[in-house]
């Protein structure tokens, strides 16, 4: 190891990305194209009494106009209850409605506007805890005769409910028995937006000899075909989906929506290539954004700090719609301890519909709004009993040996060293000097710590792949089906293959576009697993090629295999470094000298599985969600005004168990971009309803993310304890900086101002009516 | 004064060429750079001035061309990043690690060149003013402050 494992490489991509000439989805400007608005709901919950689109149908330039009553289709990853264009009722605001298809976008604009529309109001369910009173509203009348399309989701009859996950491990009486002390606290956490900079957008074609052609600025093209398959029966070999660079998808370009309306407006016209573009607001309303959460926690613990039990509810806020939200339960189920160990654990999560804009997955996959929660209770727990919060999760650390809440066996390399994460946080945030500091002019100086663990809940079958093939000068073509949405992955596989091969990164060429056609599949570029899954099935096709390689000289040199080794693309003889082949000379075949030919062309394939997951228990919930579990431990600095209730964040630092960080800068990037976005989600980020549940802040003015010099200076440390069946030791941590910044804000917050914060975002308000005693 | 009431042929000067093209009274400059004219480096964002995704130079200062009608544009320089050409911004924005998916990263791009040439000797707090105009929602911003300051200490 250490060829080029560890050093600061450039993304293949950087210079293109410098120059605008990198294209994303909707940067291949296409004559003729027919363009797809939609008309959206002005009610998070109404029937529909009318659509009337006489005048509309006769606008200029427009093709054709569909509603809901066109479409007799219902489709979602896990639950079909969502019908692409809203049928009858709808239940969130800027849910589709009808979809104008027109010559041009100025022309479809028009015509939506002369689409009439008349609703009947509904009750609108407005809140998780409204969803689940008694004789509640009813969302989705008809929740039980929804097809499944997982075994494992649930839905309650008669509910709002759309799954249930449920952890029971050890023994709840003794925990709460042996308990000397016990915490409680309830939580509520909105729903935001992932807001990347490139809205979602999709096209699509459908060629007269059946081929179904679709572009879209996706993280999961594979499950576009999956989708668009399944709701259509479109056979899936006739559905090529084309991925260009992706401009930021946090989780909120995996949920298949605007292709399904892509093709469906695509078929009402005869197969002309038709396009859908979000506009800024339709991106944060009509596509999903991130879940909300109200959860009710409690902690029982010996007087030294131990926890003994825990009992808690989550209630997911997914919105509308199921979407991916039975999988974000799961996945607060599944790490609901953080990274501590819990004997005795009863959880249930509940995926609940409401009247909101539909969630789905959004970076940490629901670990941030949970870590939220249990990271708040460590330090009341901490407070409680005088305890340093940092020494009270150093007491509760998740070590070798114990057992995750699904009952997995916890190892060094499935989970890593937690405990050292936290002794290398201590020194980085020099946590000695004191969590609370009076300084002059009314300001306080406080640090909180927030930390996580996480692992995938992939399907128990995910599968990557790799397609290597050689260029005549012996440099190497990689082809993947991950997409490049950021993180520099494509680099990533790239990096790994040059370990593997000995050789120059720059002599290997990544495809960065992903084509379902020819890239092998790979299931999504998500859950900070594209490292492990890709990169596996990298080290495999390069073990295909090596093997293929050394037979290929061992026939020149008239030796055995076990004589050759592969470096710096040639194949040398291991006891005479002076007699080689270079690779040119064989990837096309070996031609000797009177003309015959020997070998052939070499190719390799690398292909990866998940091996050894299971669904979980219904009722205990034990089983195996991921492959493994990343650790880390982060603190926040901030700098309070005691008078003002206003507050500056000095500093946000991350220390994570990479495993083994492959390439510095390009890491510390990710999980300095997470720690922004944590951060606002922290200060900031919410949707903003009003009493009918309509969205307040549709807008970049309104809705407020950091911007440069809001954000602090950044620290980070690496723990670097192997994992054994990773790329080089290397754990996923993509997602990771974002989950424990939140928590660590809202405790150094409750410090410096003496608040209990349980409700996200901190805002000065927030603050001094807390202080005031003073409700909304 | 200039006044079109329907689609009408202009003028345009872009990347230091003088371009023909045909445009509405509506459109915006935005959209004439992209769909009339190919320069899809400039991205819509939030087409509403709030991102700075889109922003271009205009006569030398950072304009979000979201916000400016084609006409508007009409006898001034514009400038988008391709027609950058290898200003030391680029560079340090690669050195730099200053982007991930790249889709903002024209819109700084901009900003900063632009920042260079206006105020060569900008401090924290000018920096700060000039790049509040845009959105990153990948970096935590701690690249982008490296890179736009090698540019100002000529270190790049």
């Amino acid at each position: 190891m250490g060829y080029i494992i560890g050093k600061n490489i450039v993304r293949k991509e950087a210079f293109n990305k410098v120059t605008g000439t990198a294209k994303y989805t909707d940067d291949f400007i296409t004559t003729g194209i027919y363009h797809a608005e939609l008309l959206i709901s002005p009610y998070a919950h109404a029937k529909i009494i009318n659509i009337d689109i006489f005048e509309a149908v006769s606008s200029t330039g427009v093709k054709t106009i569909i509603t809901g009553s066109d479409i007799n289709v219902l489709c979602g990853p896990l639950l079909d209850d969502m019908p692409p264009l809203a049928k009858e009722k709808v239940r969130y605001h800027g849910e589709p409605v009808a979809m104008v298809v027109a010559d041009c976008e100025q022309n479809a604009k028009a015509a939506v506007a002369k689409i009439n529309v008349q609703y009947q109001p509904l009750q609108v369910v407005n809140s998780v805890l409204n969803a689940l009173k008694e004789n509640t509203v009813i969302i989705h009348e008809n929740l039980q005769q929804y097809k499944k399309n997982v075994p494992d989701v649930y839905p309650e009859a008669n509910s709002n409910i759309c799954s249930h996950v449920k952890i029971r491990k050890g023994d709840q009486q003794k925990g709460w028995q042996d308990s000397e002390i016990i915490v409680e606290s309830s939580f509520t956490l909105p729903q935001s937006d992932h807001a990347a900079m490139e809205t979602r957008t999709a096209q699509c074609e459908i060629l007269p000899n059946g081929r179904v052609i679709i572009s879209s600025s996706t993280q999961a093209p594979f499950s576009v075909k999956e989708q668009i398959n399944k709701t259509f029966q479109v056979p899936i070999g006739v559905i090529d989906v084309n991925v260009f660079f992706v401009g930021g998808g946090f989780g909120g370009k995996v949920p298949v929506q605007l292709e399904i309306l892509a093709y469906i407006a695509s078929k009402a016209v005869d197969g002309h290539a038709v396009k859908i573009v979000n506009n800024r607001e339709k991106d944060m309303i009509t596509s999903p954004g991130k879940i909300g959460l109200e959860a009710n926690m409690k902690i029982g613990a010996k007087k030294n700090g131990k926890i003994m039990a825990a009992e808690m509810h989550f209630n997911v806020d997914c919105g509308g719609y199921a979407e991916i939200g039975p999988r974000i339960a799961k996945a607060i189920a599944v790490d609901c301890a953080g990274p501590y160990n819990i004997e005795n654990i009863s959880c249930d999560v509940l995926c609940v519909y409401t009247n909101h804009p539909v969630a789905t997955s959004f970076r940490g996959f629901g670990h941030t709004s949970q870590a939220f929660c249990i990271e708040r209770m460590l330090d009341k727990l901490a407070a409680a009993l005088n305890i340093d919060p940092l020494e009270i999760r150093m007491i509760n650390a998740l070590v070798e040996g114990n057992y995750s809440p699904t009952q997995v066996k916890i190892t060094l390399s499935n989970t890593g060293n937690f405990g050292e994460c936290l002794n290398k946080l201590k020194t980085l945030i020099n946590w000695d000097e004191g969590q609370r500091i009076e300084e002059n002019n009314n300001l306080v100086r406080a640090k909180g710590i927030g930390c996580f663990i996480k692992t995938s809940d992939s399907p128990t079958n995910a599968i990557s792949g790799v397609l290597l093939t050689f260029n005549s000068d012996g440099s190497i073509n990689l082809n993947c089906g991950v997409v490049e949405i950021g993180p520099g992955m494509k680099t990533t596989a790239a990096q790994i293959l040059a370990e593997k091969m000995k050789m120059d990164i720059g002599r290997i060429h990544v495809k960065m576009e992903v084509d379902t056609q020819t890239s092998p599949v790979h299931w999504k570029t998500v859950a900070s697993m594209t490292t492990y899954m890709v990169g596996r099935a990298v080290l495999s096709a390069a073990e295909d090629l090596i093997r293929q390689l050394l037979n290929a000289a061992a026939t020149v040199f008239k030796c055995a295999p076990e004589d050759l080794e592969v470096a710096d693309e040639k194949v040398f003889l291991k006891t005479d470094l002076q007699t080689y082949l270079t690779l040119k000379d064989i990837v096309h075949g070996y031609q000797y000298q009177n003309g015959n030919s020997v070998v052939g062309q070499i190719m390799g394939r690398g292909s990866f599985i998940m091996n050894q997951l299971t669904f979980l228990d219904k009722e205990t919930g034990l089983g195996k969600a991921g492959p493994y579990w990343t650790v880390g431990a982060q603190a926040v600095e901030i700098e309070f005004d005691t008078q003002q209730h206003t507050y500056r964040i000095l500093k946000a630092a991350t220390v994570v168990d990479a495993g083994k960080v492959l390439n510095p800068k390009t890491v510390k990037g990710v999980l300095m971009g997470g720690m922004c976005m944590g951060l606002g989600l922290g200060t900031s980020e919410s949707f903003i309803y009003d009493t009918e549940g309509i969205v307040q802040n549709t807008s970049f003015r309104t809705y407020k993310m950091m911007r440069y010099g809001e954000n602090p200076d950044y620290l980070i440390d690496f723990v670097e304890t192997p994992q054994i069946d990773a790329p080089y030791g290397s754990r996923g941590l993509a997602e990771h900086g974002i989950i424990g910044i939140p928590a660590a804000l809202a405790n150094a917050i409750s410090v410096a101002a003496h608040v209990d914060i349980i409700n996200l975002p901190i805002t000065p308000e927030q603050i001094w009516r807390l202080k005031a005693g003073v409700q909304v | 004064m200039l006044a079109f009431s329907e689609k009408s042929i202009v003028k345009l000067n872009v990347n230091g060429e003088n371009v023909t093209v045909m445009i509405n009274p509506s459109y915006t400059l935005l959209h004439v750079l992209r769909e009339e004219l190919g320069l899809t480096g400039t991205k819509p964002g939030c087409e509403n001035g709030d991102c700075g995704a889109c922003t271009v130079l205009v006569d030398g200062w950072p304009i979000k061309s979201c916000l400016m009608l084609a006409a508007e544009a009409i006898g001034h320089q514009i400038v988008t990043v391709e027609g950058l050409k290898n200003a030391p911004i680029q560079k340090s924005f690669v050195e730099n690690w200053g982007f991930q998916c790249g889709y903002c990263t024209s819109g700084f791009l901009m900003v900063c060149h632009a920042l260079k040439n206006i105020h060569p000797d900008a401090n924290d707090f000018v920096i700060e003013q000039w790049l509040q105009s845009n959105l990153c929602r990948c970096t935590g911003y701690g690249e982008i402050k490296n890179a736009v300051k090698a540019v100002l200490e000529n270190r790049i």
